[in-house]
């Protein structure tokens, strides 16, 4: 199996446990290292005064309109930005030093990408100007090819803004996540679902 | 440095904590014996130490892996495949990836709770097909002691009957998730069975521990103790006896003996002052993990055991075995935008499929069974990764995959939980050229020598994994979902893991009645050294595709039994 396949693979275990899944990481955080960051950087944003630690202000605003762009506010649940999104990604490609490089060249591709089509930096292109560039990237199957470097960064901070935005506690809301909770009786699968799915219940005896 | 040799002499020096190590010093305290066990890692209590019910969104990293904990930064293991200052070589040109836990506990704090006996075909491997060799015992030996294991610790699963699957005393399995009985419908369209899993996790009170109570957490340590792990159960009561005593951050370096080549006790350095210490003992058991005991075996040489301790044989470190791996995960349209539900149950899956491939004519050897994984888990990080390429899978979309704003958010919402997995594991069959012997150039920051790994799989193996990664697609196809990845090359050994990536590591030290052929006889105990026993998963003969750890318990439990009746009969 391809590296790349393997990745999308394990991937999308994601919400599943998969034996033996792991993503790649070299830490430099300990864990209370980790928890004062994340306070620091929580405090900070509600004050309004967030500093990120690896992206430059010119890079931060444009992930925080990236993101923003990927998933946006609506009536369920809040936009990236809303959901602290860009301050995770500053965190964690501090934490795993290997995605450093794909976040900053791909920040960069798309300034040059942006200067090229409209003359003026991704951040400093109006609303319609960034939704063009978009949506030459957002669709894999359909980009031109030409653009690949500029479609694989976009994959890539799609997952991470997903990464950041579902796994909070207003992302998990949204998704109407019940568990992580004391369940004093199992009772197995919603009888409707069952019924929607035509299954049925195990053979054997069950609690 | 500084050389430091306790004072008392224990009845009997338990080398690590976990499956056998715990059952060892368990069943010797209780009948009156002075234990004291060394374990390399920290003291960890799950009550206290561990995440259970942490929220992912309460660290910045939101669940991710790091290389201190591969599974997951609150995942309830430490350890990992790469341990600072504790490195581990390789022949050219192989790979063995030795995960190793330093914690009390060991690795019963890392694993799915899978807790399947072998059956009468898994003893007798070579009478069936010629290959490795036939254990020196068989079920019925080992099965009074599998019965016991299940009254003391607590398992539930369904009496099956099925073939080469021995039932135990079953607490009531859960009822299947949905995705799960999803998995049950199309493998009853192959022909394919499916039975309740087998877990050692509570489903109602037992021994005073209490029930599940469905939170899916079991791998971050339970604190209610509602699953196995040895501190949980067996250094509890262990404890409670007053003749155990724990060493803990003690990392072993040989076992010493005397003029007669019998054991002594244990040296081992104190990784909080790094110095030297010894431990004495009138028997030694070593349940320091399979290849940590062959280590502990090779490194310790003497005018009578030249070639390392129980070694006359020369087949410590040989005949190492994993089990084989791969996965398989498919989308399914059904389970996209259902209705939310509490999916979370055990930690882990509900159901299982057992070796069927027994009676059908195949080109490799020995079987495997798969392990099922889904359902609507608590979003962590990697939360629908590589949404752009299954997005357009079951709607149409002119573009493609992809995509972003508010119709990916939409996507997000209706994709989540939709994806079901099969995790193939497989037997590897033993063979003397797969081994790990003491690299002569190289030491670990203790001092101590380590170990050099020669392993590869060979065509059994990749057969085999063939087989279950088309049994496992057509499966995915059976149940209506679409694979998510293409089926491996021949070249690239159809995506069979890395061996030791299954961490089922077993048979350095095996069992035989031969001693020209094997270190330990049918009691675990040396050859060489009456003194001396293994209750890890050293001994296995053959590895099973079964999950080591109730095995481990039972061989554990059956080789204390014995040594308490060899001390009542001054044999020690």
């Amino acid at each position: 199996m391809d590296r790349r396949e393997s990745l999308k693979l394990l991937a999308l275990a994601l919400s599943a446990t998969a034996p033996g899944v792991l993503t790649a990481a070299g830490c430099r955080w300990t864990a209370s290292d980790a928890e004062r960051a994340a306070r620091e950087a929580e405090e900070a944003r509600s004050r309004g005064d967030f500093s990120p630690q690896f992206f430059t202000d010119e890079e931060y605003e444009t992930v925080r309109i990236l993101a923003d762009l990927i998933i946006p506010a609506d009536d369920r649940s809040g936009s990236a930005t809303d959901a602290g999104v860009p301050e995770f990604m500053d965190f964690i490609v501090t934490d795993m030093p290997d995605m450093q490089d794909p976040m900053r060249q791909g920040l960069a591709w798309l300034d040059v990408y942006a200067r090229e089509r409209f003359g003026a930096s991704f951040a400093a292109c109006s609303d319609a100007q960034r939704v063009d560039l978009v949506d030459a990237i957002a669709w894999p199957e359909d980009a031109d090819p030409a653009l690949e470097d500029g479609v694989n960064f976009f994959n890539f901070f799609r997952d991470l803004t997903a990464s950041g935005f579902w796994t909070t506690e207003a992302g998990m809301a949204d998704l109407g996540y019940m568990g992580n909770v004391f369940v004093a009786e199992w009772t197995g699968a919603r009888k409707s679902e069952i019924e929607r799915l035509g299954l049925s219940e195990a053979p054997w005896e069950t609690l | 440095m500084r050389h430091i040799i306790s004072p008392n002499v224990y009845d009997v020096a338990v080398v690590g904590s976990g499956a056998g190590g715990g059952m060892a010093a368990y069943v010797l305290a209780e009948a009156g014996a002075n234990v004291v066990m060394l374990e390399a890692g920290p003291m960890w209590d799950a009550a206290t130490d561990g995440d259970m019910f942490t929220w992912n969104y309460t660290s910045p990293r939101r669940g991710a892996s790091s290389k201190e904990r591969p599974f997951g930064e609150f995942d309830g293991c430490i350890g990992g495949w790469e341990i600072e200052g504790e490195p581990y070589t390789h022949a050219p040109g192989t790979e063995w990836d030795w995960f190793r836990a330093r914690m009390l506990g060991g690795r019963t704090n890392h694993w799915g709770r899978i807790s399947l006996r072998f059956g009468p075909d898994d003893f007798r491997g070579y009478s069936l097909d010629g290959l490795g060799d036939d254990w020196p015992i068989g079920y019925e030996d080992v099965a009074p002691w599998y019965d016991k294991v299940d009254q003391l610790v607590g398992i539930f699963g369904n009496r099956d009957g099925f073939y080469n699957e021995p039932d135990g005393d079953f607490l009531l399995p859960p009822a299947p998730r949905l995705h799960e009985l999803l998995v049950m419908q199309g493998a009853a369209k192959m022909g394919i069975p499916v039975l309740a899993n087998r877990l050692s996790i509570l489903t109602k009170a037992h021994n005073g521990r209490p029930a599940c109570h469905f939170c899916g957490q079991c791998g971050r340590g339970c604190a209610t103790g509602s699953n196995f792990s040895s501190p949980s159960v067996l250094l509890p009561p262990a404890l409670n006896t007053g003749r155990l005593t724990i060493v803990d951050n003690a990392m072993a370096r040989e076992v010493t003996t005397d003029r007669e080549g019998l054991a002594t006790g244990v040296s081992y350095v104190n990784r909080n002052d790094m110095q030297e210490y010894t431990v004495r003992a009138r028997t030694v058991v070593l349940a320091a993990s399979a290849c940590e005991t062959a280590r502990l075996l090779l490194n310790s040489t003497s005018p009578q055991h030249p070639a390392g301790l129980a070694n006359a044989s020369g087949v410590v470190g040989r005949y190492l075995m994993d089990s084989t791996g791969a996965s398989v995960a498919g989308i399914f349209p059904q389970l996209v935008g259902r209705t939310p539900h509490n999916e979370d149950g055990v930690g882990g899956a509900h159901i299982y499929i057992p070796w069927f491939g027994y009676d059908q004519k195949r080109g490799f050897a020995r079987g495997y069974h798969l392990e099922i994984w889904g359902g609507r888990q608590q979003p962590g990080y990697g939360f629908v990764d590589g949404i752009h390429t299954v997005n357009n899978l079951f709607e149409d979309r002119p573009r493609g995959g992809g995509g972003y704003g508010m119709q990916l958010k939409q996507d997000y919402r209706d994709l989540y939980g939709s994806v079901v997995g099969f995790s193939a594991r497989g037997e590897m069959v033993a063979r003397y050229d797969n081994y790990c012997e003491i690299d002569p150039d190289v030491v670990d920051k203790y001092g101590i020598p380590v170990l050099r790994f020669d392993v590869r799989w060979s065509d059994e193996e990749y057969l085999q994994i063939k087989h279950a990664q088309e049994a496992s697609r057509n499966l995915v196809e059976a149940m209506g979902g679409e694979i998510l990845t293409p089926m491996p090359s021949k070249e690239e050994g159809y995506g069979i893991s890395a061996p030791g990536q299954i961490i089922h590591e077993v048979g350095t030290v095996r069992m035989g009645d031969d001693p020209a052929k094997a270190p330990l006889n049918a009691w675990c105990q040396a050859h060489d050294a009456r003194n001396v026993f293994v209750t890890d998963g050293a001994p296995f003969v053959s590895q099973a595709h079964k999950n080591t750890t109730w095995t481990i318990l039972a061989m554990a439990w059956r080789t204390a039994d014995h040594i308490v009746e060899l001390r009542n009969a001054g044999a020690l």
